[in-house]
Formats: C-alpha cells, sequence, structure tokens
C-alpha cells in the first residue's frame, strides 16, 4: 500500500495487510495525534489497509504559539 | 465498530469518551459539546457581538464555522504576520474560507501596523513565538476594542489548553495560572471578555471535523515553531493519553475545579492603562509596548553605527 505522511508530503510503500492501529505502531506514531484516511473516509483503529490501498496520514497536532498572558 | 447514536458504521472512535460516532452524528457531537460549553460557561449569547481570531488553521475555522452555524453574530479577524509563504497561505485559506461561506472577515497587515514577526523577533532576540504571541494578543483586544466587540474567541482547543497548563505548572507560573481559564472577564474598559469555546474538545476531534466538514484549513505548521516547547509538552501529554485515556481531559478539568478558582482569587490586581497606547497594562506600559520600543531602541542604534563605507569615506 502507499501511504502519503501530511504535511510533510512524504510518500512510503509499505507491504502487507494491517490494522490502522498496527500500521501506526509500525511508523511509532500514537493514535489521536493523527488522522488515518482512504479516499475519504477517516479509518478506525480496527479497519484494515491493505494491497493497492492508498492511505493518507495527515498529524493533526499543532503548535508553537508563546505562553498566553 | 459501530456508532454510539445511531448503530450505523462509526468512521471515529474517541477513547477517553469510550465511544464511536459515524459522521452525522460526530458532527452533532461537536456542535453540541461547543455549545453546551458556551452556556454552561457562560460564554456569550446571542446579542453578543464575537470577534473570533481566525489563523487559517483547523480549530479557529472549525470554530467560526460551528459559531455562525448556531446563530451567533461572528466576525472574523484574521492577522497576517509576514511569516513568507507560510502566512500568505493562511491568509489565502482564511480569506476563501470567509468568502464561500459568505462571512465577515477583517484582515489585517502585522506589517501595516507595527512590524512583522521575524523583524519584532530579531531586533529583540525573543523567540519568534514569543514575539508573535504577543503581537497577536496586543491587536486583537485593541481591534476587538476599537470596532466594539463585546467578546474575544480563539480556538484553543483541549490540548492546547493541557500544554499550557502543563508549561505554567512546570515553571509554577502563579500568575499565569491565575488567568489560565475558558472565560476570562473583562478587567478593564479596553478589553473584551475572552472565551475558548473548544477547550474540551480535542486536536484529533477539532480535525476530524474540520476534515467531515471540508473545512480547507492550512496543513503546515508555522515554519518557526519547529522545536517549540509547546509541541514537547504536547508529545508527553499524548503518550500519557496513549495509556491513560481521558488523562489531558482530567488534567485540565480538574485544575479548573481544584486549583483554579483559588488562584484566581488571589490575583485581584487590576491592569491599569498603557501610557503609550492606552490598552490595559501592569506597568507604565504595555508588554507590545515594551517590545516595540525595544525594537525601536535596537533600530536608532543601528543608524547611529557608521556603514563601512561611511567609515572609509
Amino acid at each position: 500500500m502507499k501511504v502519503r505522511l501530511l504535511p510533510e508530503r512524504r510518500e512510503l510503500v509499505l507491504d502487507g495487510r494491517l490494522r490502522v492501529a498496527d500500521l501506526l505502531r509500525r511508523l511509532d506514531m500514537l493514535p489521536g495525534t493523527v488522522m488515518v484516511i482512504r479516499g475519504d473516509v477517516l479509518l478506525t483503529e480496527d479497519e484494515i489497509v491493505e494491497g493497492d490501498d492508498f492511505v493518507e496520514i495527515r498529524r493533526v497536532i499543532s503548535g508553537g504559539s508563546a505562553r498566553d498572558r | 465498530m459501530k456508532c454510539k447514536r445511531c448503530r450505523a458504521k462509526a468512521e471515529i472512535k474517541l477513547r477517553h469518551h469510550n465511544a464511536a460516532f459515524c459522521r452525522p452524528c460526530f458532527v452533532f457531537f461537536v456542535q453540541r459539546q461547543v455549545e453546551r460549553t458556551i452556556a454552561q460557561d457562560k460564554m456569550f449569547g446571542k446579542d453578543d457581538r464575537v470577534l473570533i481570531a481566525v489563523s487559517g488553521g483547523k480549530d479557529s475555522l472549525a470554530l467560526w464555522e460551528i459559531l455562525a452555524g448556531l446563530g451567533y453574530a461572528t466576525t472574523g479577524l484574521h492577522l497576517a504576520l509576514g511569516i513568507g509563504e507560510y502566512s500568505s497561505e493562511s491568509t489565502r485559506k482564511t480569506q476563501a474560507f470567509a468568502s464561500a461561506r459568505g462571512l465577515e472577515l477583517v484582515t489585517v497587515d502585522l506589517a501595516e501596523l507595527a512590524e512583522p514577526v521575524p523583524t519584532l523577533a530579531r531586533f529583540t532576540n525573543r523567540p519568534p513565538c514569543a514575539a508573535c504571541g504577543l503581537a497577536k494578543r496586543h491587536f486583537m483586544d485593541k481591534i476587538a476594542d476599537e470596532r466594539g466587540f463585546s467578546v474575544l474567541a480563539t480556538g484553543h482547543n483541549l490540548d492546547d489548553e493541557a500544554a499550557r497548563l502543563m508549561g505554567n505548572v512546570m515553571h509554577w507560573q502563579m500568575d499565569y495560572l491565575a488567568k489560565q481559564r475558558p472565560v476570562l472577564e473583562s478587567t478593564h474598559e479596553r478589553f473584551a471578555r475572552k472565551v475558548r469555546p473548544l477547550y474540551r474538545l480535542t486536536e484529533y476531534e477539532m480535525a476530524a471535523y474540520a476534515f467531515f466538514r471540508g473545512i480547507d484549513y492550512i496543513l503546515d505548521e508555522c515554519p518557526n515553531s519547529v522545536g517549540a516547547t509547546q509541541l514537547i509538552y504536547k508529545d508527553a501529554l499524548n503518550r500519557m493519553e496513549a495509556e491513560m485515556p481521558g488523562a489531558k481531559m482530567s488534567f485540565v478539568r480538574d485544575f479548573l475545579r481544584n486549583a483554579q478558582p483559588l488562584l484566581a482569587a488571589a490575583d485581584t490586581r487590576p491592569p491599569s492603562s498603557c501610557e503609550r497606547c492606552g490598552m490595559p497594562s501592569f506597568g507604565a506600559l504595555c508588554a507590545f509596548c515594551n517590545l516595540r520600543r525595544e525594537v525601536e531602541a535596537k533600530q536608532a542604534k543601528r543608524s547611529l553605527v557608521p556603514s563601512p563605507t561611511r567609515v572609509l569615506t
């Protein structure tokens, strides 16, 4: 399967059949810090990704602002 | 996995709520959460004019979409910060969002009001995020005041609040802790009430909401935020959350319940007015005018130093 990482705009090719939870573990990503999207559907951790799938992993964590007053 | 409300196939699982939702039920859940937060925390009503600070990111645009959808009188305020292509793209996304929905947007170019963020940071030897935060807060307050808004809303989410709390606790910043709450009543005639209606919703929930609603937000991070301390706190909190779902929520909620009221009660000093701009201040000058004075002093000093050409002639 092809995996596109955003906002880095990097692409990976992975083999096998994986649950989304395992895909995240394999990429050392924490659940709740990224959205895993196939087509226009958000995938839950129990979904399977495989074969010809094109999956987008979009980081949701933003930051960098200064401490508020 | 099935939706908790309607039993359709779920598209999102929220571990901290031990619940999963399909797309329409999740959108409903988020909108109701915001509506409930506004009511329970007495943030504002339908008669208030609400100025929403919009950066072009997922949280502020989603907040604006939700509040406008709930029928509140909203106007967006976008500050163009002058941080290269990142700022240009943020402005484009914000303007496109407002125009597609027929919402009123005020766009202000920081370079026209003061100096762009890179200049403020360079001349004062401050981290860019510190200079940026100061400038944003100053002009959000000032514009809310000048245009007669009673409420200033920002899109800070639960992760932002938890990271900020962790930072304040790590350094025991008592004065910051005394002011860390989702509603800050006006303490000066030129301050609007400040509210954070998304403080109970996680960053993941807001990103999913923006995705489900087709909100085109800026995905890139500010180039100045690389290695920002707040991201380190967020990472630590997300590691805890992965092992203990609900950790971020209870950290913020229990602080607000148990410690914040005690700290707030001890913080009774009202601000006076800045001698230079008239905005609220705890010293002779407000924090932003202090920053600008530093910039001006550095610029003046630089203009007095002879350039190599001058030395040669």
